[in-house]
């Protein structure tokens, strides 16, 4: 209690009486400041994030290194002034290939976690909504899915559809369906019956108007959690696919391949080749998990209060 | 808080004897908010004596619950008390460790909280519930405890309490939950029971029950009791003092036979006209000074045309019911369950009527009163004939046209929805958080008015006037509103398109009655102004009066009694209506 009283105080002291009409723009950047004021951590995760979109946008030019350049002279040397990360066995600098490979991780997290966002959130609040047969539908293929090894699912599917980006994409959407779907459903399901959803039908809203314009926009503060739960996920599945040698295909920089490649080192203690890859993998992974607690705080309007 | 009194030791009982059982002396209670510390209670002073019965009444956000979790030392974390002190026979509650503290609630003073069923574990049988009680503070060893918690139950006048030991909550009824919450919190016989708002939420008739039920069994134990409530009237009936607070404050502290006649602070006499009760009109419950507007000072006239107007409108009533009937098939898990395996033809199947076969009619400019109390099918009476369900048989005709042949799914994009609108209950939950009051207002405009984007903004402007929102609040969100400001919001939506009839389901229920009061005369208001038919559904006998010229009182379905307002409630012919207008709390006169 004195711990919140003291972190309270010199705010409050700042902002005695806060004006009640600001400009929206300002209103959205006062309320980013509380958050992470609030919640350091989540300042943290914010941070993080965007060394990574950095990464992901402007890597391959600032890097010291080709990442693909191999230098038969300087192999597996230790991390130095010259090779941060030391390099790898074909000589090849491991930071610019962690930095580099940051934008392919990044780009199959996005596009699976979108594609699983659009489809397993339109079903899963259709099935919350319509109930009935919409509802079985919906469940059962959920049910199905989750019937598999989730990440043996995704191996199979990207065997069976051929080694490409695109279908690593396609696995990590179709393995994280299910969760998607359940959330969007329990929460849509809650919300049917709310006042607000019979007052839209009233106004004359139809069916899909009211999951769009009324529904939709009221479950994505919890949308935005599992969105970032599992765009984390999505970057170890697919390094996890290219660690076993589905996916990516080498000399391609990515994190799995770096590690499966660098693993047969560590034994012989070239441990650094396996261990920044690892590290940036566990550090995105961590971040967007993180990330998820801030951006519900964010988009949440009853915390603008 | 930073610094803590020094341990106080223990005070004899009986040498306490002469003190008040309870003495709260200059208590400020503070909360750490993002805007700031805000203080909940403000030097308040308040004594309750051994065997004493206090009422504390105000409006949401005076301060009352906030008074009584400080007394309980449950204040939740941004809360604490800042200043003044709390003693209780004697004893420093401010000094006590948690532990004793822990040991204190439930033996000492107990609590009983406003919504029973979210007070009762719904997992554990109602019987272990009062059992945990006794044997948390040890009141009796474990071989007799069941037969404890049975008599315990007996003493809260439970039917074959031996049965309903074994009942889980969700198998009772609302009124019968709050008397399992009454034998909780007497159970190990405290010696102060705090009632946060016991019977908010429960029919007026469970209310009476249960409020003469904790009356009775306070007194016979020579306990104090604090009854925390927003309504004048019951705190008046049922208690020897009565506190009134606002913002914090107290204003007035007096016995309870002498509030009513010579109330001596302004809010108090304010609190008290906006109580509605026999032989007030609407426009009695503002303010005084506070003149109605100008419209309304022709009212009377208007009223007796509109009279005359319903009179006229009889060769063609704007609503029509006949013999309307609505089913819902009885649900049992083990059945529906069984008849998944069982290959014989279902049997006759298990039809609940939720209304049964009433018929009724509404004239054009005319209101009626739906009376009744909760599962008496008011509200699916009502959803009928707002067409968000189907009915199972019976006639809705609506200016001559059969709307009740149309399903409901299609009804909602038809120009007849138009025609029909709604004031929700519960005004935060009717709102959609994420839409601003002005987006709200716009909704059926932009659906069904058929008016372009770019004049919505100003009629949204001159609803809002003509409901008494200010322009400014328009593009908050409701969570930034509060409840009268959210109330006219729903008000202004439900207008918005012009409609002939406004179905308000219990438009002012979550509303404090001064604020009660404004809306119920802006709804009359609005209604001279624009001639609308209202369907007023209400438990509450005294505010339909209020409002309307026709009762209709319903009963498990069925309509027990209609007639004209005056009539019903000065001669009542059904039994039933004389039991709903007897329970009504009556202030000493």
């Amino acid at each position: 209690m004195t711990e919140t009283s003291l972190t309270m105080t010199p705010a409050a002291s700042a902002q005695p009486n806060p004006p009640v009409n600001l400009p929206p723009s300002n209103s959205v950047l006062r309320h980013a400041r509380y958050v992470v004021e609030e919640n350091p951590v989540t300042g943290l995760s914010f941070a993080l994030f965007v060394i990574i979109a950095l990464c992901a946008l402007i890597g391959p030019y600032i890097v010291p290194y080709d990442p693909l350049a191999s230098n038969t002279t300087a192999t597996l040397q230790a991390p130095s002034l010259h090779h941060w990360f030391g390099t790898d066995q074909l000589g090849r600098d491991i930071f610019s290939r962690v930095v580099v490979a940051t934008r392919l991780d990044f780009v199959i997290a996005i596009a699976s976690v979108a594609m699983v966002f659009v489809l397993g959130g339109l079903a899963g609040i259709s099935a919350g909504f319509f109930l009935g047969w919409t509802d079985r539908i919906v469940g059962r293929i959920s049910d199905t899915i989750m019937a598999f090894p989730l990440f043996v699912l995704a191996m199979g599917i990207v065997a069976a559809l051929g080694n490409t980006v695109t279908n690593i994409v396609i696995a990590t959407a179709i393995i994280n369906f299910p969760l998607y779907v359940r959330v969007a459903r329990a929460e849509a399901n809650v919300r049917r019956e709310a006042g607000f959803v019979q007052a839209a039908r009233l106004s004359g809203n139809g069916d899909f108007r009211i999951l769009l314009m009324h529904i939709l926009p009221n479950i994505m503060p919890i949308m935005m959690v599992q969105i970032s739960l599992t765009m984390g996920y999505a970057i170890l599945n697919a390094a996890g696919l290219s660690f076993i040698g589905l996916g990516v295909k080498p000399p391609t920089p990515e994190w799995g391949i770096m590690v499966a490649e660098g693993a047969t080192n560590i034994i012989s203690g070239e441990w650094w080749v396996a261990f920044f890859p690892g590290a940036a993998l566990m550090i995105a992974v961590f971040c967007f998990n993180l990330l998820g607690d801030g951006l519900r705080d964010l988009v949440d309007p009853q915390r603008r209060t | 808080m930073a610094k803590k009194k020094p341990k106080p030791s223990k005070v004899d009982r009986n040498a306490a004897s002469d003190l008040p059982l309870l003495d709260i002396h200059d208590l400020t209670v503070e909360f750490a908010t993002r805007r700031g510390v805000v203080r909940a209670v403000q030097h308040i002073n308040l004594t309750v004596a051994k065997g004493e019965t206090v009422g504390i009444v105000g409006e949401s956000g005076s301060g009352k619950s906030v008074t009584s979790y400080a007394v309980m030392r449950i204040l939740d974390r941004a809360g604490s008390i800042a200043e003044g002190s709390v003693m209780f026979s004697g004893l420093d509650l401010r000094g006590i460790p948690e532990s004793d503290m822990r040991d204190m609630r439930g033996r000492e003073m107990s609590m009983i909280f406003q919504s029973p069923r979210l007070a009762l574990n719904p997992i554990r049988k109602v019987g272990h519930q009062i059992e945990d009680v006794l044997l948390q503070h040890a009141q009796v060893d474990s071989d007799a405890v069941s037969e404890r918690a049975i008599k315990t139950l007996e003493q809260v006048r439970i039917a074959r309490s031996r049965e309903r030991y074994h009942a889980y909550p969700f198998e009772l009824s609302g009124g019968m939950c709050q008397r399992v919450v009454i034998a909780l919190a007497l159970a190990c016989r405290p010696q102060l029971l705090i009632a946060d708002e016991p019977t908010t939420g429960l029919d007026v008739t469970t209310q009476k029950a249960v409020m003469d039920l904790v009356v009775e069994l306070t007194r016979e134990r020579g306990m104090s009791t604090i009854l925390i409530t927003h309504d004048l009237g019951l705190a008046a009936a049922y208690c020897d003092r009565v506190v009134v607070m606002e913002k914090g404050h107290i204003v007035e502290t007096a016995a309870s036979s002498s509030i009513f006649k010579k109330p001596s602070h302004a809010y108090t006499r304010k609190l008290m006209r906006a109580t509605p009760r026999p032989g007030v009109s609407l426009r009695d419950l503002l303010p005084e000074g506070e003149t109605p507007r100008p419209k309304a000072t022709a009212k009377t006239a208007d009223k007796k045309s509109s009279a005359s107007k319903t009179k006229a409108g009889t060769e063609a009533p704007l609503l029509v019911i006949e013999k309307l009937v609505k089913e819902y098939p009885r649900q049992g898990g083990a059945a529906s369950f069984m008849k998944m395996f069982s290959r014989k033809p279902a049997a006759e199947p298990d039809m609940f009527r939720a209304v049964d076969g009433i018929s009724f009619q509404i004239a054009r400019g005319e209101s009626v009163g739906l009376v009744g109390e909760s599962g008496c099918g008011k509200s699916t009476t009502s959803m009928m004939l707002m067409r968000l369900i189907d009915k199972t048989s019976g006639l809705i005709m609506f200016n001559g046209e059969d709307i009740g042949e149309i399903p409901a799914r299609k009804f909602a994009t038809l120009p007849q929805r138009k025609m029909i609108q709604m004031v929700f209950q519960d005004p935060t939950d009717s709102l959609n958080p994420r839409f601003t009051g002005a987006r709200a207002i716009a909704d059926p405009l932009l659906q069904l008015g058929g008016i372009s984007r770019g004049e919505v903004r100003s009629r949204c402007e001159e609803l809002a006037t003509l409901v008494g929102l200010p322009l400014n609040l328009l593009d908050r969100f409701p969570h930034q509103l509060s409840g009268g400001q959210k109330a006219r919001v729903g008000i202004a939506r439900a207008i918005a398109l012009k409609p002939d009839l406004i179905i308000l389901d219990e438009p002012t229920a979550a509303l404090d009655v001064s604020v009660q009061a404004v809306v119920l005369n802006l709804l009359q208001d609005l209604k001279d102004s624009l001639g609308m038919s209202y369907l007023f559904v209400s438990h509450d006998l005294n505010v339909v009066r209020l409002l309307c010229d026709r009762v209709i009182v319903m009963r498990s379905g069925q309509i027990v009694e209609q007639g004209a307002t005056e009539s019903v409630m000065v001669a009542p012919q059904a039994s039933y209506t004389r039991d709903l207008l007897a329970a009504i709390p009556h202030p000493p006169v």
